[in-house]
């Protein structure tokens, strides 16, 4: 069983994720370079944060014509756990995975700070080690991360229960409070916050272990 | 092969906050320019391109304006395009 870190020029979180994956959990990965077009077997995709291909245009505006993404997009179709994590969220939204897009912060700062999270939908392969309402402490890095959707599709989406986690206290002015969310599915996660920075004791909280183990099952 | 010049402008929806902007406006009054009252930042994006005829060019402009230059999502976009007599800037 291994999950892949997909690596664009200039992801800047995929060793991270690694750390987090393999040395707090011991669950082997195998970084995805972005001009791969085969996955092989692996059983999980995670898209790191960073900054691919420098986030010239739009953040994850380049990035969405990667070859390796056309194979994650069969693989988020054939059901299998997608997650991205900050850019990676970014660049799930401009591929299409996932609705809406991510702006400029509302109040224009790069904001890195542990947040306050709430739990609002464990569904599917990722949430699923969480409790209905809990809430857990990640930490945020990001200067684009205001979630913008129009209120008739963000309400569809909360019908659906796709919103499935939210700032206790909003700090970049997403609608609806957003700081995660899925597809239809439910196997494909998107969330701005850093679970793979929230696993190893010696950096503070350990909240996003559960989130990162839940990608084998 | 007839050479088009174009310039793609991308704006913010109307209904899209735009931080950058207000940040910007905020400047303006600072520098003691009176009566700025909405300032929203986008981009232009020029484009030189090689096509058979116009309406090929607009096509494929329409199809760069819509699926890469701007996030319909977000943004709006519009494009002004002008062809270069024999494919030779003046």
């Amino acid at each position: 069983m291994t999950i892949g870190v997909v690596v664009f020029p200039g992801s800047n979180c995929d060793r991270d994720v690694r750390w987090a994956l393999e040395g707090c959990l011991g669950l082997p990965t195998r970084f995805l370079w972005h001009e791969e077009r085969d996955l092989g077997e692996i059983d999980a995709v995670v898209l790191p944060g960073g900054f691919s291909y420098g986030d010239y245009l739009r953040c994850g505006a380049i990035a969405r014509f990667a070859p390796v993404l056309q194979a994650v997009r069969e693989f988020a179709a054939n059901g299998g756990p997608v997650l991205g994590i900050c850019n990676g969220f970014q660049v799930l939204t401009e591929m299409g995975l996932l609705p809406g897009a991510l702006t400029r912060n509302r109040d224009l700062h790069f904001l890195c700070q542990p947040v306050d999270l709430v739990v609002s939908n464990p569904c599917g392969p990722w949430l699923k080690a969480y409790g209905y309402g809990e809430t857990i402490t990640l930490p945020i890095a990001h200067g684009e991360g205001r979630y913008q959707l129009d209120a008739e599709h963000l309400d569809q989406l909360e019908q659906e229960g796709q919103v499935v986690l939210r700032y206790a206290h909003n700090p970049n002015g997403s609608v609806g409070d957003v700081a995660g969310l899925t597809n239809a599915q439910g196997n494909v996660l998107g969330l701005m916050p850093h679970p793979e920075r929230a696993c190893d004791p010696a950096t503070g909280g350990i909240d996003g272990r559960r989130l990162l183990a839940a990608a084998l099952g | 092969m007839p050479l088009f010049k174009a310039r793609v402008l991308v704006s913010l929806r109307p209904s899209v906050l735009d931080p950058a902007g207000e940040a910007t406006r905020a400047a303006a009054q600072r520098l003691g320019v009176d009566g700025v009252k909405r300032l929203r930042i986008g981009k232009a994006i020029e484009v030189d391109l090689e096509a058979p005829d116009r309406a090929e060019a607009q096509a494929r402009l329409d199809l760069l304006g819509d699926r890469l230059l701007a996030n319909p999502v977000i943004e709006n976009w519009s494009v002004d395009l002008a062809e270069i007599a024999g494919g030779v800037e003046p």
